[in-house]
């Protein structure tokens, strides 16, 4: 019974680069990453640095791995860039099915269950870790995690991306359940620079955004507006 | 107990030989090499359109396959893209995308937008994993304004002011990043493109020859190519050929072939022949 056949029999990972010689089919582009989303009081808020790499190489510096779904929920996006931007675009378009047939904004779990299908039938080919968070009026805000091997699981906060490793400590101690919304960008915003300054993979810029029954409300922390710790001074 | 059942695969690429052809590389094997532009490609947007830019050298390996090849390929009236990677891929891709969006113009009537030619390309590169080896630059004008896409192999796409790809790509991103500013003139556009390029000419051994640009507007389009010849071939300073006589004749002898005439033929053809 396996899994219809997009893939054509005898593709296996093990052999996936035959001859390649150049940078361009050689190493795939992806987000090495530091993305972020907290609950709070009435919302959620979304954070994530802007690095996209190939290799050694920074692809793109100013990207943008919050990424809109429908106009109450985004996705932060990390590992391959195309299988990420792939199954963005996919969630986009059932969700827009979906919303047109039931005549209203979907709710976030849904959103966030149609990205955990597919991130779990395709696992054997995806490398994508993506956190679901947005506001719904069933539920409020809400965030969703859904590492790369295709869970899903409701948290109150989550991080995600080569960066998070370093920030555990920090948001564990640092975590307030209901704070208000300022409070919440200033802790993201934190945490995310924690990590860009330890994380080689994160670095850029930093974009924030607020979802709440209101809709969105973004922001950019550029290089002099980065919160500052000792080690900057 | 139902046996599992392989099903025969509808069209595209088979992948099949591939694991017996990585066999066979690994047994020693010398496999042929497809032509790989080692390119610099590039573009920006300014005020009123984007400019492309692009080199002109294909390589197979170390060896310069073409020196003045065309790496700026037609996407639809209001659309150009440039190509490095594989040179049978970029070529193909662009003209398959092409086809389509032509297509889609004749359906809708109105001019293809660039949002478009960028996520048929995406999905194309993406449901081929990797394996169709194209890294583009596509801009474009349509009813949004200008707009300026990279996308990769593997099929992610960044929407950006100003892109490079290819070998050369960091040398022609050092341009830009020192030299870029939004809302530039057509002449400044131009001449920080045509650096940029340059900068991947002289910088990166993949690279070489000449500057294309295309200067996409609103309503016109200006193909240059070639913009500039950046490697002008040198003239050489003196002849090297020997001159007659300077080998000496220490003897001639002619000799004459006995021949019998056996019959002459006059035919007038059809056509009359061209005569310069």
């Amino acid at each position: 019974m396996a899994t219809s056949g997009m893939m054509t029999s005898g593709f296996s990972p093990v052999m996936a680069n035959p001859g390649m010689s150049f940078q361009e089919r050689s190493v795939e582009v992806s987000t090495g990453t530091t993305i972020m989303a907290t609950e709070f009081d009435g919302g959620v808020i979304i954070g994530a640095d802007s690095r996209t790499t190939t290799g050694a190489y920074i692809a793109n510096r100013v990207t943008d791995k919050l990424t809109k779904v429908t106009d109450y929920i985004y996705c932060c996006r990390s590992g391959s860039a195309a299988d990420t931007q792939a199954i963005a675009d996919i969630v986009k378009y059932h969700i827009n099915f979906q919303r047109m047939e039931m005549g209203e904004e979907p709710l976030v779990k849904t959103v966030a269950y149609i990205f955990k299908q597919l991130c779990y039938d395709y696992r054997d080919q995806l490398t994508a870790g993506i956190i679901v968070a947005g506001w719904d009026k069933r539920d409020g805000g809400q965030v969703y995690s859904i590492p790369i091997s295709g869970m899903v699981q409701r948290m109150p906060f989550c991080t995600g991306g080569s960066g998070s490793t370093y920030i555990y400590g920090f948001v564990d101690s640092q975590f307030k359940p209901n704070q208000s919304k300022e409070d919440s960008l200033q802790f993201v915003s934190k945490a995310v620079s924690l990590a860009i300054n330890r994380d080689g993979s994160s670095g850029g810029i930093i974009r924030l955004a607020a979802i709440s029954k209101d809709g969105v409300e973004r922001f950019t922390l550029t290089g002099d507006q980065l919160p500052k710790f000792y080690e900057d001074s | 107990m139902a046996a599992p059942c392989v099903e025969p695969a509808k069209g595209g690429f088979s992948f099949e030989n591939c694991s017996r052809n990585a066999r066979f590389e690994q047994m020693g094997l010398k496999f042929p090499k497809a032509y790989k532009t080692g390119t610099t490609i590039a573009g920006v947007i300014y005020k009123d359109g984007v400019v492309l830019g692009a080199d002109t050298r294909a390589t197979e390996d170390t060896v310069v396959a073409d020196k003045n090849c065309a790496k700026i390929h037609y996407i639809s009236d209001n659309i150009y893209c440039c190509g490095a990677g594989t040179a049978a891929d970029t070529e193909m891709t662009t003209q398959m995308i092409s086809g389509q969006l032509e297509l889609h113009r004749l359906a809708t009537g109105r001019a293809p937008r660039v949002c478009t030619a960028n996520r048929l390309l995406k999905q194309m590169l993406f449901r081929y994993q990797g394996y169709i080896g194209a890294a583009l630059v596509l801009g474009g004008v349509d009813s949004t304004g200008p707009n300026l896409y990279s996308i990769w192999p593997h099929g992610s796409t960044d929407k950006l002011p100003y892109v490079t790809m290819g070998s050369g790509s960091l040398a022609a991103m050092a341009t830009f990043e020192d030299r870029f500013k939004p809302n530039m003139t057509k002449e400044e556009a131009m001449k920080l493109v045509r650096d940029a390029i340059a900068a991947g000419i002289f910088n990166d051994l993949g690279s070489g020859s000449n500057v294309d640009l295309c200067v996409i507007t609103k309503d016109k389009v200006e193909y240059i190519r070639p913009h500039e010849i950046a490697n002008a071939k040198g003239v050489k300073q003196g002849r090297y050929l020997y001159k007659r006589g300077t080998t000496a004749t220490l003897s001639s002898d002619v000799k004459k072939i006995e021949f019998d005439v056996i019959g002459t033929e006059v035919k007038t053809s059809a056509q009359p022949m061209d005569t310069q």
